[in-house]
């Protein structure tokens, strides 16, 4: 696997944060965001801000798929895992997510609910397999990466008329988050000035980008006249994208590249489109953590796999769950604060306690920031 | 076939027979597993008095003991078994004061209905271990727990061990200025046991690395006794050992990710699950930490040791009243290497 190497070379990077150096225009503001929590999570880890200018801010996105999954939809799932004979699959990141009054799947786990935590989906389809007097249910969460293998995992289980596996579907789409990004961060719109907040260019995600293609990204141009880069979710990728950014922003052009060629075409995955399709439907609302009532923005299990659908094979009330009073993921998510602007970053809300979904998993801006990045706040 | 005792009318099936409550009662079935299994494993003069406890000689210098619980799963992984890491675990906690360990305790909670052949396979594997180690066994228990109360068998193990004298090594030593070393790659025992986990089912040629080290402490001790840290980075790996010694002695460090050996088969893993090597647990590496002006002489010794051949300077302890573990990229940034939350968890972005 030297491949991996090739693209953390050191002295790449400083040549490419050279010609970031040059290139940077001193009457230009560049407020870069990264959608991608696994953006966020490279940005963090290789220290990346410390090869740029002051003058290129970036800007941490909502595409964490832990973060973005509202405390209700969280809560349900506890619920789900407290009946009787039902085994809850999930990733662990998930385990330590807070959902109403900071209850926890892990707490729950610990209270006595079998909570399992799996690395795929595949592994939930196996453990239904070898439990047939169980229901076992997948908690899928994610963006369009994870949303194929869900489908894979349903098709299968009709196939083999698996009668106790069900999916509890809250995969969300792309698109319409950085959308309502867009939005808020629009000049006049409801951002708070005093935050800075402008954008000025987005860098478009890796691994969703290679299912979708580029093309869905046109609105951003179109509708934002904003550019957008999509790249992979290595360090020099990264630095890639900030540098042909800056290059659209310098020349005042908003189009949307493509830097990730390796691995994204324009069309995307027509395979795992086709099979999404056929299982999934568009949800008309989806709420989202940080970013509200979104429509079109998730997808539901389609009529025809009812009987693999948790929501309909379990009664599941919608739950409304309040984050905690002094959370400001909302904030954090939207790209208005920094996880170092909000009141408990550090203190109240640390890795092993965290208060607001941001601070769990690695994707998390709080969580990359807080593990990787806490020293240069101390230092200032 | 030894022949069999009078008092046992079979000899154990150790090919088909499973671990039975009696086996822990304290009745003939009991001396019986003990006599055949764990007295013909572990064989030395102690054991074969059959006393309640083993007497040993008087010795100079300062005592150190230690214990360590192993709870594997699964209990057999592609370079070793929760058997030769039951006596690797104990020697590396006593050697990692810089004392010779001397003696070992054994105890087992064994799981009724666990297959006798695998228990011998494990106990055919500590003796193994502790003879290489030229550590023996010299005393030991066995508990049988009922079905479904245990995870096939626990095994805990005690050492005792000497300090040769001048040698003062403790977390709380480091000072500013001293180097960093490990004695190798990382992340190779970890990488290699949840590679096997059941739900992770991919080929990797990832072999655990654990090994007794008390050997390459003694060689890295008589070049340099004015070690300060010695740490076996084991769960939570060298991220979470560095951090440790960082508040236990007020200080902070910087590393050289650069510098820091991985073999590629755990970084290939590793990128694929979303894991850090840095928090990936080892169970024959250690880390050395001690004034700059002895670290290549140390780094020599540890090199020129078959279990140190990879061994690296890594980086150095400095003032710092937060005690950050810093780490400069391989990319030329900066990242803390912070204290592990929870678990490492695999990505899913
Ligand atoms: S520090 Fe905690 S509560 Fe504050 S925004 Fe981050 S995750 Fe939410």
């Amino acid at each position: 696997m030297k491949y991996i190497d090739e693209f953390r070379d050191g002295q790449v990077a400083q040549g490419l944060a050279a010609r970031i150096r040059q290139e940077v225009e001193p009457g230009r503001a560049y407020a870069l965001m990264e959608f991608c929590g696994g953006h966020t999570h490279a940005i963090c880890r290789y220290g990346i801000e410390d090869l740029l200018p002051d003058k290129v801010r970036l800007i941490h996105g909502p595409g964490c798929p832990v973060c973005v999954l509202p405390s209700g939809r969280l809560q349900s799932a506890i619920d789900l895992a407290e009946r009787d004979r039902v085994i809850l699959c999930s990733y662990g990141d998930l385990l330590r997510v807070p959902g109403a009054q900071g209850d926890t799947l892990l707490k729950a786990k610990a209270r006595g609910a079998e909570v399992r935590m799996v690395y795929s989906i595949s592994d939930a389809l196996d453990i239904a397999r070898a439990q047939p007097g169980r229901q076992v249910v997948f908690f899928a969460i994610g963006f369009e990466t994870t949303t194929p293998p869900t489908a894979v995992v349903i098709l299968q289980a009709r196939r083999e008329g698996l009668h106790n596996f069900s999916v509890y579907c809250n995969h969300v789409l792309t698109p319409p988050a950085l959308r309502a990004i867009l939005a808020d961060h629009r000049p006049g719109s409801g951002a708070d000035p005093k935050a800075n907040s402008l954008l000025n260019g987005c860098i478009g995600p890796a691994h969703v980008s290679t299912i979708i293609g580029s093309e869905p990204y046109q609105f951003v141009a179109a509708d934002y006249r904003q550019p957008l880069v999509i790249a992979g979710f290595e360090p020099l990728d990264v630095l890639q994208a900030i540098l042909l950014l800056i290059r659209q922003i310098n020349t005042g052009a908003a189009k949307v590249e493509n830097e990730y060629t390796r691995a994204v075409t324009p069309e995307g995955n027509r395979k795992a489109q086709r099979l999404m399709a056929e299982v999934f439907e568009l949800r008309p609302r989806f709420e989202w953590r940080g970013l509200g009532e979104l429509p079109d923005s998730a997808l539901a299990i389609r009529p025809e796999f009812a009987e693999w659908d948790a929501e309909r094979r379990f009664t599941m009330p919608p739950i409304q769950a309040a984050d905690h009073k002094a959370c400001a993921c909302a904030e954090v998510l939207r790209g208005i604060k920094r996880p170092q602007d909000c009141k408990v970053f550090g203190a109240a809300c640390t890795p092993d306690h965290p208060l607001g979904s941001c601070m769990v998993s690695a994707e998390g801006a709080c969580a990359a920031h807080y593990h990787y990045g806490r020293f240069r706040q101390a230092a200032a | 076939m030894n022949p069999i005792p009078q008092r046992f009318a079979h000899h154990l099936d150790l090919k088909h027979g499973c671990v039975e409550l009696t086996h822990g009662g304290g009745g003939r079935a009991m001396a019986q597993l003990i006599e055949e299994l764990f007295l013909a494993a572990f064989d030395n003069d102690w054991l074969r008095t059959q006393d309640d406890g083993a007497r040993l000689p008087g010795c100079d210098g300062r005592l150190v003991m230690a214990t360590d619980s192993h709870v594997v799963s699964p209990l057999f992984f592609p370079g070793g078994d929760i058997g030769c890491l039951s006596v690797h675990g104990t020697i590396n906690d006593v050697a990692m004061t810089g004392a010779k360990p001397l003696y070992l305790a054994a105890t087992f909670i064994l799981e009724e209905g666990f297959p006798l052949a695998d228990l011998k396979r494990i106990v055919d594997s500590m003796a193994q271990a502790s003879r290489q180690a030229g550590v023996p066994i010299v005393t030991g228990d066995t508990k049988v727990v009922e079905r479904g109360k245990g995870d096939g068998v626990f095994i805990t193990t005690t050492g005792i061990g000497v300090i040769p004298p001048g040698v003062e090594i403790s977390a709380s030593r480091a000072k500013p200025g001293d180097a960093i070393l490990i004695s190798g790659a990382l992340g190779d025992h970890g990488m290699a046991v949840l590679s096997q986990r059941e739900n992770l089912s991919f080929e990797s040629p990832i072999m655990s690395d654990t090994a007794a080290l008390h050997g390459l402490v003694a060689a890295l001790i008589q070049v340099a006794p004015g070690i300060h840290c010695l740490r076996d980075p084991t769960r939570g790996g060298l991220g979470s050992a560095l951090n440790e010694i960082a508040q236990q002695s007020g200080v902070g460090m910087r590393l050289r990710e650069a510098a820091i050996p991985v073999h590629e088969p755990v970084r290939a893993l590793c990128e694929f699950l979303g894991l850090d090597p840095l928090y990936v647990a080892n169970e024959g590496k250690l880390l050395a930490i001690g004034p700059a002006k002895l670290a290549e002489t140390a780094l020599a010794a540890l090199r020129n040791h078959p279990l140190g051949r990879e061994a690296a300077i890594i980086g150095e302890v400095v003032a710092d009243d937060h005690g950050f573990v810093e780490m400069e990229t391989t990319f030329g940034g900066r990242r803390l290497v912070d204290w592990l939350s929870g678990e490492q968890l695999p990505r899913i972005c």
